[in-house]
């Protein structure tokens, strides 16, 4: 696919055990893992670097969508009641519990916007945003809140709900496909 | 593999290289502050202070550990009455309601989760402070565990953040958050960064596995 995926007997230190080893290449499609530790040597998925984008953008578009659309409405006895994401953070902050609002507002929304920012940009290592964002747990903790409710309330899953979806599955396809390594060399234009 | 056979493993630190931690090129390590040819990003051969800072991190974790779990999460007042909830009293009113799976499901991403994230990090900063040799590769595959598992355990927090915003029937029935939300919250969000903080190259450097060919 590219020039860099040529190089051939690469020095590489693993991440985790610093043990020095020598790899053929760092592209293949085939799973490269430390020799000593077994971790993961590249990103299993590098291969793909030019989907990244396109599912980037994509997945920035349902984020938009799930963010301005009620995840799920309930109904009890003529009542509705509905809520999104931002809606959600701002009911926890009015209601006193603003350090739980703020969690949730860094690990449900900034921290998701900031790696899609981040991909896009391409900029910067990825790890930190990564670990602390937490859409798909978010996603669950919808389901559960659901079935809790479904007991005494009608409820109805949103659109809010679908783009979520939408967001997590985009975004650890592109998370998944962005390589380091080969995002350097072609910075570096070899 | 055997004790014997890691040691066939030339580490970069011992060689006077680093592995850049963001694009995974290796550079000369110097005595000096200084940044990747590569890319730019700082050097660092091993986390910096990464034993006090994660040591730190794990204890606070630890001391939230305790309201987290005796503090209710979720308060609701409806028509019936008012009733507190705790993270495993909800765990329980699941399980009672007949939805098992979603108990078990939280029942592992809160109260397992929690509970064995500060015990493998305690046993991981323990044996690294021992100088340990003992299952080097599960302790490796431990701490893989660790960071994969480490995010579900704020399922329960999101919960809790729906409900309240969506249980807004005025005479109906309300729901709020309670105390142990917080101290949940800070328990999973505190271990993160002890995990974060934690260098795994330790458990081989204390090992004697990277100084020595």
């Amino acid at each position: 696919m590219s020039t860099a995926r040529k190089q051939t007997n690469r020095l590489v230190a693993c991440a985790e055990c610093d043990a020095l080893q020598r790899v053929r290449s760092l592209s293949s499609e085939e799973l490269l893992v430390c020799f000593r530790c077994g971790a993961h040597l590249h990103t299993p998925h590098g291969e793909h670097m030019h989907r990244v984008l396109p599912l980037t953008l994509a997945a920035s578009v349902c984020f938009v969508l799930a963010n301005s659309w009620p995840i799920v409405t309930i109904e009890i006895a003529g009542n509705h009641s509905a809520t999104s994401l931002p809606g959600a953070i701002l009911e926890l902050y009015r209601q006193g519990a603003p350090g739980v609002a703020l969690i949730v507002l860094l690990t449900g929304f900034l921290a998701p916007a900031v790696q899609l920012g981040l991909l896009a940009y391409a900029l910067l290592s990825l790890a930190a945003p990564r670990r602390f964002s937490m859409a798909e747990v978010f996603m669950l903790g919808a389901l559960v809140s659901l079935v809790k409710l479904a007991g005494v309330a009608r409820v109805i899953p949103g659109i809010g709900m679908w783009s979520l979806f939408g967001v997590i599955v985009l975004t650890a396809a592109a998370q998944a496909m962005f390589d380091v390594p080969e995002y350097w060399a072609k910075a570096r234009g070899d | 593999m055997t004790g014997a056979e890691a040691k066939r493993f030339l580490s970069s630190s011992a060689l006077g290289l680093v592995g850049c931690s963001a694009c995974g090129e290796l550079n000369r390590a110097l005595e000096c502050e200084c940044s990747c040819w590569c890319c730019g990003a700082p050097l660092q051969r091993r986390k910096h202070e990464s034993l006090s800072r994660s040591w730190a991190y794990l204890l606070a974790a630890t001391i939230m550990y305790v309201p987290a779990n005796l503090y209710p999460v979720l308060q609701s007042r409806t028509v019936a009455g008012e009733e507190s909830h705790t993270i495993l009293g909800g765990v329980v009113a699941l399980w009672r309601g007949g939805s098992w799976p979603l108990a078990l499901l939280v029942f592992f991403a809160s109260i397992v989760v929690p509970l064995l994230k500060l015990l493998a990090m305690t046993l991981l900063l323990v044996s690294v402070h021992v100088r340990s040799s003992w299952r080097l590769h599960e302790r490796a595959r431990l701490f893989r565990l660790l960071e994969f598992v480490g995010r579900w355990s704020m399922l329960d927090i999101f919960v809790v953040a729906i409900l309240v915003a969506l249980v807004r029937l005025r005479s109906l029935a309300t729901m709020d958050a309670g105390p142990g939300a917080l101290a949940f919250a800070a328990v999973v969000v505190l271990s993160m960064l002890a995990a974060q903080s934690f260098d795994v190259r330790l458990i081989w450097d204390v090992a004697g596995r990277n100084e020595h060919t």
